[in-house]
């Protein structure tokens, strides 16, 4: 299989036409139109990098002082970038900080988007989060359906090869370990 | 109502009693969600990619809705409108905003100064809840919020709050000229866009980079490229340098983002050991195959805090960079000429339409690659209630 990848590997490079960009641009490019609907009529020559895509009006120099809208009542916590004074006018409302993670998230937003401190510091708070949600979930009677909820079901149907070679090396390697763990008891 | 419920990293569930979203600001809107998509990037989210996604939340940023309330404020949207909502949340009136930047609003996300405010996308996209729902509550309605031309396809008209603006930016940043050679990295939902489009600006040459053959066949067919499958390849980069008369491509366009593949040591470091966010392997590609003073147009979406990036390359070749979210709201109005002119179907890209309460499967099939999918929709149950 290997070697027949490799193989496969050298064909493409190795049997491209070289040149071929040459040739393709020497078509004539006005025929194109009759090919593929809207071609070219968005073509502009003023858009090339130096070109500046912003609609440039002056108003970056009003820095914070410009018409904002009423600010949205603080009736949650919200944590906020120290990047910016303080909230803005609206923010979502999902999933308020709260528990360790809440905690983590806290001492994360401390420190400014520029740092690992603050990015890993979230990921780590969300992975605590989980296993919040699980213990959670347990708590209201909701117990683990991974048959939904990590899209087993999908998987039956459309990549069944796949989903019980996944299934059985799980399997195996949980038995696995099952037996090492009583050989270890057993030599105790 | 019934919504999309994040739990864990590749864990999602329906939840049937989600408290309904209320009017928290008097520039709010309700809104009863008709259509919703998946997005590539919300498989970054699924995935676990982004910082900040908390358990709870209900993604999605790609919707439209009939307006059920507004809040006192709102003037130019009214209850029964029936809008195609951008993924942007946007106020309008920042200096980003008046500059037509409306994807890099200041006053959205109070979580990020690097990230405008996205439904549906972690609190590092502001901490609001998604379209993946039976309602979602709209802020700025009067900003973005767009009522559904008469005649436009549903299907269409939820196409355009994110993966057609999406994919005719990465176009557009390209700066392609009449006749360049514009090479695509990923067939996905956006790089057959950005394929499309490009031919628009005037390419002469379109070249799609994938891994996945039906997606190749598909950008053969919808965005009439060139398609290769690197995985055929020993060096992708050679490829294409001997495709283009050993000059490179004209613009290079990255639509990937941080959920590549194809190169050992980015896998490892960005996704086994997340020691950078995510694989960035087309960007790297993008980069080494452009030509010297070429444009690299990335619309991938990378996390923070960083990836691994040749930046010798960029300085030395003279490379002119192009990125951003796109600002759906700006290119609203020449991108409904093009459908409703008909040149171009979106729809076309849709391939699996499927119920709301079906949204994990759909997540799973998406990420895996299943069943030939390309584009996901999700139709909540009370999408026609009167």
């Amino acid at each position: 299989m290997r070697h027949k990848t490799l193989v496969m590997q050298n064909v493409l490079e190795d049997t491209i036409v070289e040149f071929q960009d040459r040739a393709i641009a020497d078509r004539n490019l006005d025929d194109r139109i009759k090919d593929i609907p809207g071609w070219g009529m968005d073509a502009d020559p003023d858009n090339d990098p130096t070109y500046p895509m912003k609609h440039w009006n002056g108003a970056d120099h009003e820095r914070l002082d410009y018409e904002k809208a009423p600010q949205q009542p603080l009736d949650i916590e919200v944590l906020h970038s120290i990047e910016r004074p303080s909230v803005t006018r609206v923010f979502g409302t999902s999933s308020p900080p709260s528990g360790l993670s809440g905690a983590v998230r806290r001492f994360a937003f401390k420190y400014s988007e520029a740092t690992a401190t603050h990015w890993m510091g979230l990921i780590l708070a969300d992975r605590i989060n989980v296993i919040e949600g699980k213990i959670d979930d347990l708590a209201h009677g909701i117990l683990p359906n991974p048959w939904i909820e990590r899209g087993w079901r999908a998987e039956w149907k459309h990549n069944r090869p796949a989903f019980v070679r996944q299934a059985a090396t799980t399997a195996l390697l949980i038995t696995a370990g099952i037996m090492l763990l009583k050989r270890k008891n057993k030599r105790k | 109502m019934i919504a999309m419920n994040f739990r864990g990293p590749r864990q999602i569930r329906v939840d049937r009693n989600k408290p309904e979203p209320e009017i928290k600001h008097p520039y709010d809107a309700i809104v009863r969600v008709t259509r919703s998509l998946i997005c590539g990037s919300d498989l970054h989210l699924y995935h676990g990619r982004v910082p900040d996604t908390r358990v709870g939340m209900t993604f999605g940023h790609e919707f439209t809705g009939v307006v059920e309330a507004v809040g006192s404020g709102v003037q130019k949207l009214k209850v029964g409108d029936h809008v195609l909502v951008p993924f942007n949340v946007a106020c309008g009136t920042c200096p980003h905003c008046k500059q037509e930047l409306y994807g890099n609003c200041h006053e959205s996300n109070p979580e990020a100064t690097a990230v405008g405010g996205f439904f549906g996308y972690a609190h590092t996209g502001g901490g609001y809840d998604g379209g993946q729902a039976e309602y979602v509550r709209v802020p700025y309605a009067d900003v973005s919020p767009t009522i559904i031309p008469k005649g436009m396809d549903l299907e269409n008209a939820v196409l355009l709050t994110d993966v057609v603006p999406t994919g005719y930016q990465a176009a557009e940043q390209g700066g392609i000229q009449k006749g360049d050679t514009v090479v695509v990295f990923g067939a996905g939902p956006i790089g057959l866009m950005a394929a499309r489009f490009a031919w628009f600006f005037g390419a002469g040459r379109v070249i799609v980079i994938d891994h996945v053959d039906y997606r190749l066949e598909f950008a053969r067919k919808f965005s009439f490229a060139e398609a290769y499958n690197f995985r055929e390849m020993k060096d992708p980069v050679l490829f294409l340098k001997k495709a283009t008369d050993y000059f490179g491509a004209d613009v290079c366009i990255d639509a990937v983002g941080c959920d590549g593949t194809g190169d050992a040591l980015q896998s490892i470091t960005g996704k086994a050991l997340m020691l950078q966010a995510g694989d960035a392997t087309a960007l790297h590609w993008a980069i080494n195959s452009v030509k010297k003073g070429g444009i690299v147009s990335i619309i991938g979406v990378y996390g923070p805090p960083w990836n691994l990036a040749p930046i010798g390359s960029l300085m030395n070749k003279g490379i002119t960079v192009r990125a951003n979210q796109a600002s759906v709201k700006r290119l609203l109005p020449k991108l409904i000429d093009h459908i409703m002119s008909g040149r171009i179907n979106p729809k076309e890209i849709i391939t699996h339409r499927m119920p709301l309460e079906e949204v994990s499967d759909a997540y799973r099939m998406f990420s895996g690659k299943m069943d030939h999918i390309v584009k996901p929709l999700l139709i909540p149950p009370r999408a026609n209630a009167a």
